[in-house]
Formats: C-alpha cells, structure tokens, sequence
C-alpha cells in the first residue's frame, strides 16, 4: 500500500485572481491531516512564495504535493524564462519585479530566500528559456 | 480551554428541515438528518447566520431572560453601544440608559466610555509591540472563534487587551459594592446584546477563568419594552450625555478611526476574514499594524439579535459620534496610567481548538484523505444537499468520519431510487384513471 497522499496542481503565469488558491488548498489538507501548525504555516509561506512567482514569471506550472508520515514535499516545475544566476536570485533583497508587483506587496526579493528559509531541504534547477524547478522539504517530526 | 458550549441551539419542534440554515452556515456545521437540523458543535463558530436566517424561529439565540437574574440583590445593565442606534434617530445615549432603569435593571452602565479607554490603552500597546504582526482586534468572539478553529498559527496575533463590556462590568460592580456594601455575588451585571456570540464570551471569556458579566439579554428581547417606557423619560441635561470617540466602536470602521494608528485595516463579514487571515498565514500583510475584524459585515449594528437595520443604526451612530463623540470622556494621561499598571491587560495565554484530524495518526489519516477524495470523485458535485450534508465534500468527509454511509447519496442509490420512482408512477397511474373517469362522468353530468 501506498503510504503517501499525493495531490498535482496546476498554476498559470499572470493569473493574479487565483493567486494564493493553491496554498490555502495545501493547507486544507495539512489541517485535516492533524499536521503541527507551525509546521503548516512554514509550508504555507513556501508554497505561497512558490506559487507568487509562477505567477508573476512564469508561463505555467504544475505544483505536486506528496506528504508521508514523515516528510512533506513540494515540487513546483514551470515553464518559463529560467533563472539565469540562480546564486544571484537567493540573495535576500535581488528582485527582477515590475515596479507594479512591487506596487501590489510582491518581489520585493523575498521570495526565493523565504522558501529556502521556510523548508528544512531546498532545491532549485533551471534552465534558461525552459524553465524552473523548485524541491521544498518540510519534515514533519 | 475547549469549550463545549455553543450560543445557539435548535428547537427540534419548530424546524421543518428546509436545509436553509445548512445550506448558508459559513463553517458547513449544520447537517439535516430525519428532517432535522442539527448542529456539529466542533465546527460551529456561533456567528448567528443561522438565527438570522430561519424562517421557522426554530434556531435560538442561547441568550437569557430578565427572570434567571433574580437571584441577584442588584442587576446593572451593560448595554452594548449597539443598543444606542436601535431607537429614534435622536434618541440619546443617557436617555436610553434611563429606560433600562425603569423596566427593571437597578442601574445602567454604558460601554461606549470604556470603548475610548480601550482604544487608548490598544494604542498603547502598538507604540511598544514587537512581535508579529498585524495584531488582530481581539472583540467578535466569533472571529476568536474562527481563529482558534482554523487558524491556530494566529492566535499569537491576537491583541491581549480587555474587552470594552468587561471594563464596564468590572467598573459597575465595583462602584456598587462600595456604595452598597453588597459582595461581588449579589451584584448581577448583564449584558444587552446585539448578538448570541456575546454568551460565548461570557460564558467562555478568552484568556481568563470568570467574565464579570453574569449573562446577556438579546436587544431584541427587550426593546419592546424599552421603547414603551422611553416617551416618559425626559431628556436629560446635555452635561449628562454619553460622549468619546467610544460611541463609534459598534460601526464597521469605528475601532480603527477611534485609533488614531496608521496601518490599521478594518474588515468586515466572515469571508474577506478569513481571506485576510489565509494571507496572513502566507506571511503577508506585516506592514499592516491592527486589524479590526468584524463577523458581521456591517460590524455589531449587522449583529442577528437586532431590530434597526444596520445601516440606518450606522448612519445613526455616525449622527451620535458627529454631535458627541468629539469631545473626550476620559483624560488620555490617566487612562495611560492606568494601562502602565496593566488595568487592560489580560495574561493569560489564548488556546487553539482545531478541528479533529481525520485520524490522530498520520498513517492513517493519509489513508483515510485518500480514501475520502475516492469518494468525492465519485459523488456528483452537485451539492445538492439531499444527503443532509451542505456540499459533496462535507458529505465525503462525513462518511469517512463514520457520520454517513456512501448510499446516503441519491446518485449514489439510483437503483433504489428506481424501484421508489417505479412504485410512485404505477400508484399514480391508477389515481390518474380513477381522477379521469370522474372528471368525465362529471363533465358529462354538468352537460
């Protein structure tokens, strides 16, 4: 038997009415799983943080979310223009937003830096003019 | 502390299971079953939707009568500022307080002065704050509710600072035992509500053991009575009014321009709530200071044990605050003072209740999520609510909480819904030809 509960979402680039819809959804299912609140809410940020910048830069993305009994793990694969210095976009602070997402509260440069904080493993690949792919880890004892 | 207690029940009598209430509750908590609704206490937050809506009067507000107070040497009536906007559009707060003394209350204190203090003493408490923000008014016990239910990880925001109504309990009862020399038991002090949640926090008060306040009376239980008496009342000397910034507090909006603060929001209605806090949650809105939240959407006036609409009281109370509420009931300096020897504070630490895990092991509460979206991908989707659950999904949690059986779904059981349909339209085939040989032998005796 398959020990874990997997769910896929899909996210599209520019869709700002929908941002944030994913991140409640993950949240959902972490509370009816009776995971740790502060364990939730790291997941929340990360996710939230995720699903922003497909959002903002990307074309799409598909969002997995697999959670065993130990470990919950997000992977967000998009399609979209890649990260050329991927060193460059950790630094808390480097943001390539528009001065209107900054209007809105977004890409003041967090984003990346505030996954990474918010997990216990991160991973980020991308390939210019692919696109991007990001492994959250979140441990749950 | 989880509380059991809930500030609404359900006359079993009365209701004719219509699924209005079911339908409508915000945190699903109303299932129908034998054509009755009943309440799943561990999801209801007790906003009072449901007592609104009812058209059959059979969900009531737990709140208490005048009688169950007469244990009581002395009753003072704590009447919400709401209560203010309820009457004449130039009905006065002192004139009002009045009428609570002649249909029986021993006194009658107001609320909208220690509404002022509150805000000073919150005020108080952002110039030094450091922790995470926004801080979240701590006042609609149904939004405290809401927090400790699903958003546990907020509850640190919440502002630990006394409500205006217990302020102005603790106040009364303290004045009459000095001057009667009678004991905190004798004292009765009772709450005129706009609202059932107000018994919650009575009954329940967040961050300490007993409320000041030994019950609440609904504004609509009393305000017959109320309105009789106001006409003999003349109106007192101007000095003797109501005034501050406090008379404000029951309008959405009012804690905050009562505030004086920058970065403070007001939100108003159940679901910009809870989309304010999933953003919250989501690390946002930490530029944001204080957020007054408000269950209802036009704030206490909207509450559902009121008589005035809500925004004729609101436009009643901004007429109150324009000709009294700019001049200040309290020095601003004592009142700081008072809040340096923690007159506001409350220390007691705010507990979570969140809603039951689908299993309290993590093993099998995966197995047991898999196996409920199983079952919602089987259901229709149409929430028709026929099973006695509000939404497809709530129906597919109930069966796996063991609260349903999956042929409880209509679509599910079109088999027996076959066989039923069958046996109706033979019955009515056969009426049908008798009714028409009737109708013919009549016709036929008319011509």
């Amino acid at each position: 038997m398959n020990k874990s509960f997997t769910q896929t979402f899909t996210v599209s680039g520019n869709n700002f009415s929908d941002a944030g819809k994913i991140s409640t959804e993950i949240k959902m299912i972490l509370k009816q799983l009776g995971i740790n609140s502060d364990i939730v809410r790291r997941v929340a940020i990360a996710s939230y943080e995720s699903e922003m910048n497909v959002v903002m830069y990307a074309c799409k993305a598909k969002i997995v979310l697999d959670v065993d009994p130990e470990v919950i793990k997000i992977i967000v694969e998009d399609e979209g223009p890649g990260i050329p210095d991927i060193e460059l976009t950790m630094k808390e602070g480097y943001s390539t937003a528009t001065p209107e997402m900054r209007e809105l509260g977004f890409g003041a440069g967090m984003g990346l830096p505030n996954i990474k904080k918010n997990s216990d493993e991160f991973t980020i690949k991308s390939d210019v003019g692919k696109g991007t792919r990001l492994e959250i880890i979140v441990y749950i004892n | 502390m989880k509380n059991s207690f809930r500030s609404i029940g359900i006359d079993k009598e009365k209701c004719n299971g219509c699924m209005a209430c079911m339908r409508f509750c915000p945190t699903q908590a109303v299932r129908i079953q034998n054509n009755k609704a009943f309440l799943l206490e561990d999801l209801c937050i007790d906003c009072g939707e449901c007592v609104r809506l009812c058209e059959y009067k059979a969900i009531v507000p737990l709140t208490n009568s005048f009688s169950e107070f007469s244990k009581f040497k002395y009753t003072i009536a704590i009447p919400s500022p709401v209560f203010y906007s309820q009457f004449g559009k130039d009905a006065k707060p002192a004139v009002l307080l009045a009428a609570l003394k002649k249909i029986g209350f021993d006194d009658a204190f107001d609320v909208a002065c220690p509404s002022e203090a509150v805000s000073i003493a919150i005020q108080e408490y952002l110039h030094t704050y450091n922790g995470p923000k926004p801080l979240i008014s701590p006042f609609c016990p149904t939004i405290l509710r809401l927090i400790q239910i699903r958003y546990p990880n907020l509850l640190d925001h919440i502002i630990p600072i006394e409500s205006p109504m217990e302020i102005a309990a603790r106040e009364a009862k303290r004045l009459k035992m000095k001057e009667f020399g009678l004991s905190k038991n004798e004292i009765g002090a009772i709450y005129i509500t706009p609202c059932p949640s107000k018994m919650l926090s009575i009954k329940y008060p967040p961050r300490k053991k007993h409320s000041f306040l030994d019950g609440a009376i609904a504004i609509s239980d009393i305000y017959s009575s109320a309105l009789k008496v106001l006409s003999n009342i003349t109106g007192n000397a101007e000095t003797d009014e109501i005034h501050g910034l406090g008379l404000g507090w029951p309008i959405f909006g009012g804690q905050v321009s009562s505030l004086k603060a920058e970065d403070c929001l007001a939100i108003g209605g159940l679901n910009d709530c809870i989309r304010i806090f999933e953003e919250i949650e989501n690390g946002r809105l930490k530029d944001i200071q204080y957020i007054e939240c408000h269950s209802c959407p036009t704030a206490c006036v909207g509450g559902s044990l009121t008589i005035e609409n809500p925004y004729i009281a609101r436009g009643k109370v901004l007429r109150m605050v324009e000709r009294y509420g700019t001049q200040p009931c309290h020095d601003k300096k004592y009142i700081e003072r008072l809040y340096d020897r923690k007159y506001f504070s409350l220390p007691g630490k705010l507990s979570p209740s969140p809603i039951e895990p689908l299993d309290k092991d993590i093993s099998k509460a995966i197995q047991k999520l898999k196996q409920k979206q199983k079952i919602l991908g089987l259901l229709p989707r149409l929430d028709c609510g026929i099973c006695g659950a509000p939404t497809c999904a709530s129906f597919a949690d109930d069966v796996i909480k063991g609260m349903a059986t999956a042929d409880e779904c209509i679509f599910l059981t079109i088999k027996k819904f076959e066989t039923i349909s069958g046996n109706l339209f033979q019955s009515a085939q056969k009426t049908s030809r008798k009714v028409r040989k009737r109708w013919e032998r009549g016709n036929n005796e008319i011509e």
